[in-house]
């Protein structure tokens, strides 16, 4: 059997740039499984998108699917009229058509076999189209045209204008919402508005080429790349990369052309995230970095033509929008800077934080007695009038212009401004940074002042929303306490602050900071077991304190001696369980000869106890492993050579007592049946 | 390069290529209002199912963006050009482009591009998929298809087009400022026109307009628009329902509007639009049906 290629193009109006992506592998994924669900044989799929068309190309489509037969065994033949009528309606066959076959046991048994042909691909691929068509997951679509005077019409991310389905160069007949499938489509919006006649699957790339239209959105992507970072070369500055803006133009081009513009350097008083996030965000813009690392005063655009003037016109265009927006930009932050931060707080009084938690200006108030406490205490050292003052001043650029235009801003242009109007750097820093870190990667804060704010911050989030009952369930948390969590672990860890949580937290809030903390430590390598070996402890709410054990234990249950330790403590814990021992049962003034190894692991206990003590004492864990590490050998020869469960009750109540001390001295350190393995 | 077309010319040329594609022309609804979609020709016509093409210029008042005739781009006061198209024409992107053609913008030179824009309109109950249409970065148009208008489905969906009038002068004059555009071909520009009324009436958005009275005036037009609800003009009701949304509109430039009680009042005038595009499909389903059997809410 021969093979062909078969091409599928769905035109439409502009198709979101943002949606793209995922409706590429989506058209291919749909396809792939209807072919496999029809038994049509291909050899691969492959997708593209642009702005106007979705398409798909599978390569080496087998001409049919398998032609199958199937038996199914009906009723006797002398079975009464009924039965038989309801065989012949189940397999839509006609009594002459069905099968007598002896059973065996002299009966005649009515059989139908049904013969399933293969059937022709061009068919599969038409029912395959409509299927994926109707099925296809948009985020978001919708109902156009005469069509739409009923809801249930064909709903597309925009209207839907050609389809061409071939298969090798034959046209596969479908028609979807009006549309009936040819071998026609378009070129470039301007550069090519005609038709062109596509061939087969093999010419559709090239042929499209040549009217403008590059198919492949990663073809599209290295253009702008590479033509963004030459047009920035030329002009002796550095391109800043930015992937997302890459998929944004490739989604927004045809045939993308990027072009530098620029803008009047007097803009560059303005703080440069504020202008790249205006070209960014307003403009879909790169920007560039000046020989010193500096922002530039040039962007590049990328435009969906070759310009007839070389992009004069376009340019001139675009440098005239980006400047009526760096203006309006430029008027926000002049006239925020007239204003004092502490003179824009009184307006934090009419933002509602959250209607069971009061107003943005009820929790300012809470954030700086807490950073005050937190530098009174010394847990961070920081000048507490510093970390209250930036505390107070941290939540007023809410209220600015700037960031009622660009909320991204937070925090950002409050240090600006605190800066400007004379506040000492440490509060300007820390009214900057004090959301960090946001999230997992981001810079954690070390300035003091910053990172008492920063805690204050988060942790009164944690603890209001805990406290009316708002925590975070399953994958539901509104109020992202999960990620202030880590970033409280993370401020905490890194700064190695000593800050007994349990000062300002209750006990579900304890739970709560646990299971971060081992989601936290699991990406650092660290096992969780272990993590709650020492949890388990109890009253373990120092965080530094805790990950030292954690650290130290990891390190021991992995040597030979811990392994060995580990399994030495586990006899010793399921003896003491299924002895259902409990002490103080014997009096102590009999005497009995000791065996050896039972004196030896009474002098050894004699001698680690109050070392393991003294250097969980002294948070020295590695020595308090060490000591524990000795047992090891008195462990092992005493269990090779003494038996615990003794007939005598006197000797086995004393050789309880004696695995009782090994497995408390070990729990004291961290609780051992917590641990796997 | 032939002259550019002055502000009144692209009017009146754009007039010209709508009328010659079957749109009524009409003139701007006689009330204020923040944007062309609240024009009833807008609104109450996108519901039903009779075709209706239409096109005109309506005056639009933003309150909050008055900067006292001091900045080149931004007023309290400005023309849009709405155009609604129902059923959307299977080549509206073409017939949108022939308009941009017809006012002076030259293809070949120019960047077209369509960004992806859905629109919503809270206080209208009304939402739609669509773009903004930018030329050479600079957003001229607003273009929507239309799902729903008053909580409920179009059916058919219209096509509707808001081209910026002043942005796209400007562009097309090559003006900084929008003071600067060429209003008539002898002479007058659009400062002459509106540059003392954009100081005045931002004067008076901002820091003299009586909030007692704006808020008396929004009591009385949600009174208002629920009697003529109750005497079954949907009309005067949707009209009320205007005027009580411009009125919110001046309150929030007055800064009397607290963020939390923003959304109530939202609510409220959503509730007067609704209400309105309901009694209207009440009062119009028996004619509707009588031509259209078919069809159904």
């Amino acid at each position: 059997m021969s093979v062909q290629d078969f091409l599928l193009e769905l035109r439409s109006e502009e198709i979101p740039a943002r949606m793209q992506e995922k409706a590429r592998a989506d058209l291919a994924a749909l396809f792939e499984a209807r072919l496999q669900a029809l038994n049509l044989p291909f050899e691969s799929i492959e997708s593209y998108a642009t702005p106007r068309r979705l398409a798909l190309i599978v390569r080496g489509v087998a001409e049919m699917t398998a032609a199958a037969s199937e038996e199914r065994k009906g009723p006797r033949a002398d079975a009464p009229a009924q039965a038989i009528e309801g065989f012949l309606r189940s397999t839509g066959l006609s009594r002459e058509q069905l099968v007598e076959r002896d059973d065996g046991k002299g009966n005649k048994v009515l059989f139908a076999v049904i013969d399933r042909p293969g059937i022709v691909a061009g068919s599969v691929l038409a029912s395959a189209i409509t299927g994926a068509i109707t099925a296809f997951p948009w985020p978001k679509s919708m109902r156009w045209g005469a069509a739409s005077s009923s809801t249930e019409s064909q709903r597309w991310v925009r209207p839907l204008q050609g389809i061409i389905a071939l298969l090798g160069d034959k046209l596969v007949p479908v028609e979807i919402a009006g549309v009936k499938s040819a071998s026609v489509t378009v070129g470039h919006r301007f550069h090519h508005p005609g038709g062109i006649t596509i061939g087969s699957a093999n010419d559709y790339i090239e042929k499209l080429r040549a009217c403008h239209v590059i198919v492949d959105g990663a073809e599209r992507r290295n253009i702008i790349a590479l033509g963004a970072k030459m047009a920035a070369q030329k002009a002796g500055l550095t391109l800043i990369e930015d992937d997302g803006l890459l998929y944004e133009n490739a989604g927004l081009t045809e045939w993308p052309m990027p072009l530098l513009g620029r803008f009047d350097e007097a803009f560059l008083d303005v703080p440069p995230e504020v202008i790249q996030l205006t070209a960014r965000v307003n403009q879909k813009y790169f920007v560039c970095r000046d020989s010193a690392g500096k922002l530039a005063n040039a962007f590049v655009c990328v435009a969906n033509i070759d310009a007839a003037d070389g992009g004069e016109k376009i340019v001139e265009g675009n440098q005239k929008v980006l400047a009526a927006r760096l203006s309006d930009a430029r008027f926000f932050y002049e006239t925020d800077l007239k204003t004092r931060l502490e003179d824009l707080t009184p307006k934090l009084e009419k933002i509602v934080f959250h209607e069971k938690l009061g107003t943005v200006a009820d929790k300012v108030d809470r954030v700086a007695k807490l950073a005050r406490w937190l530098a009174e205490e010394g847990i961070v050292k920081a000048d507490p009038d510093q970390a209250e003052r930036a505390a107070r001043l941290a939540k007023a650029d809410l209220v600015t212009g700037m960031v009622g235009e660009f909320p991204e801003l937070q925090g950002l242009m409050g240090g600006y401004y605190a800066a400007a109007q004379g506040e000492p750097a440490a509060v300007a820093e820390a009214i900057r940074d004090h959301y960090k870190p946001v999230g997992q990667g981001d810079d954690v804060p070390t300035a003091p002042v910053t990172v008492a704010v920063a805690l204050a911050d988060k942790l009164d989030s944690i603890t209001s929303f805990f406290g009316v009952d708002l925590k975070p369930s399953g994958s539901k948390d509104p109020f992202a306490l999960r990620r202030s969590a880590l970033g409280v672990i993370a401020l905490i860890l890194d700064n190695g602050l000593r800050f007994p949580l349990t000062k300002s937290a209750s006990k579900d809030v304890l739970d709560f900071f646990a299971d971060r903390l081992k989601v936290q430590q699991k990406e650092a390598g660290v096992r969780h077991d272990l993590i709650d070996a020492v949890f388990a402890l109890g009253g373990e709410d120092d965080l530094v304190r805790l990950l030292a054990r954690v650290k130290a234990l990891q390190s021991f249950v992995t040597s030979e001696d811990g392994r060995n330790l580990l399994a030495g403590y586990k006899r010793a814990a399921n003896i003491l369980k299924k002895e259902t021992w409990a002490p103080g049962e014997v009096a102590d003034n009999e005497i009995y000869e000791a065996e050896p190894a039972e004196a030896a692991l009474r002098e050894a206990l004699d001698v680690a106890e109050p070392k393991a003590e003294a250097a969980v004492e002294a948070e020295d864990y590695e020595a308090a492993m060490a000591a524990l590490a000795s047992l090891r050998a008195p462990i092992d020869k005493f269990f090779d050579d003494v038996t615990v469960v003794d007939p005598d009750a006197f000797k086995r109540e004393m050789r309880l007592g004696l695995l009782a001390r090994i497995r408390d001295a070990v729990n004291n350190v961290a609780d051992f049946s917590k641990i796997e393995g | 390069m032939a002259e550019p077309l002055s502000f009144q010319r692209m009017i009146l040329t754009l007039h010209d290529y709508w009328a010659d594609k079957g749109c009524v022309i009409l003139q701007p609804y006689d009330m204020r209002m923040g944007a062309g979609t609240f024009h009833p020709a807008t609104t109450l016509r996108a519901l039903g199912p009779e075709p209706w093409n239409a096109a005109f210029v309506q005056p639009c008042r933003r309150p909050t963006d008055g900067r006292y005739g001091e900045n080149p781009n931004r007023l309290q006061h400005y023309y849009q050009y709405q155009v609604i198209l129902k059923p959307s024409p299977p080549d509206l992107q073409n017939l949108y482009l022939g308009s941009l053609a017809a006012i002076g913008i030259d293809f070949t030179k120019h960047d077209i591009r369509f960004v992806e824009d859905d629109w919503e309109s809270p206080t209208l109950g009304a939402w739609g998929l669509g773009w903004e249409v930018w030329c050479d970065g600079m957003e001229v148009t607003q273009f929507t298809y239309f799902q729903q208008m008053g909580g409920f489905d179009c059916k058919p969906v219209a096509g509707e087009l808001t081209y910026g009038l002043e942005r796209l002068a400007m562009y097309i004059q090559n003006k900084d400022s929008v003071y600067d555009l060429a209003f008539n071909d002898q002479g007058v520009t659009y400062g002459d026109v509106f540059l003392e009324n954009e100081k005045q009436m931002s004067k008076y958005n901002f820091e003299v307009a009586d909030t007692d009275t704006l808020f008396d005036g929004f009591r009385k037009a949600v009174a208002e628009c629920e009697n003529c609800l109750a005497n079954n003009v949907p009309i005067a009701a949707y009209e009320q329902a205007i005027e009580a949304s411009h009125l919110f509109n001046l309150l929030q430039a007055r800064g009397v509007i607290s963020v939390a009680e923003r959304q109530a009042y939202i609510g409220r005038v959503r509730d007067l639009a609704k209400g309105s595009c309901e009694a209207w499909i009440a009062h119009m389903t028996p004619s509707w049906q009588a031509k259209y059997p078919e069809w159904t809410v």
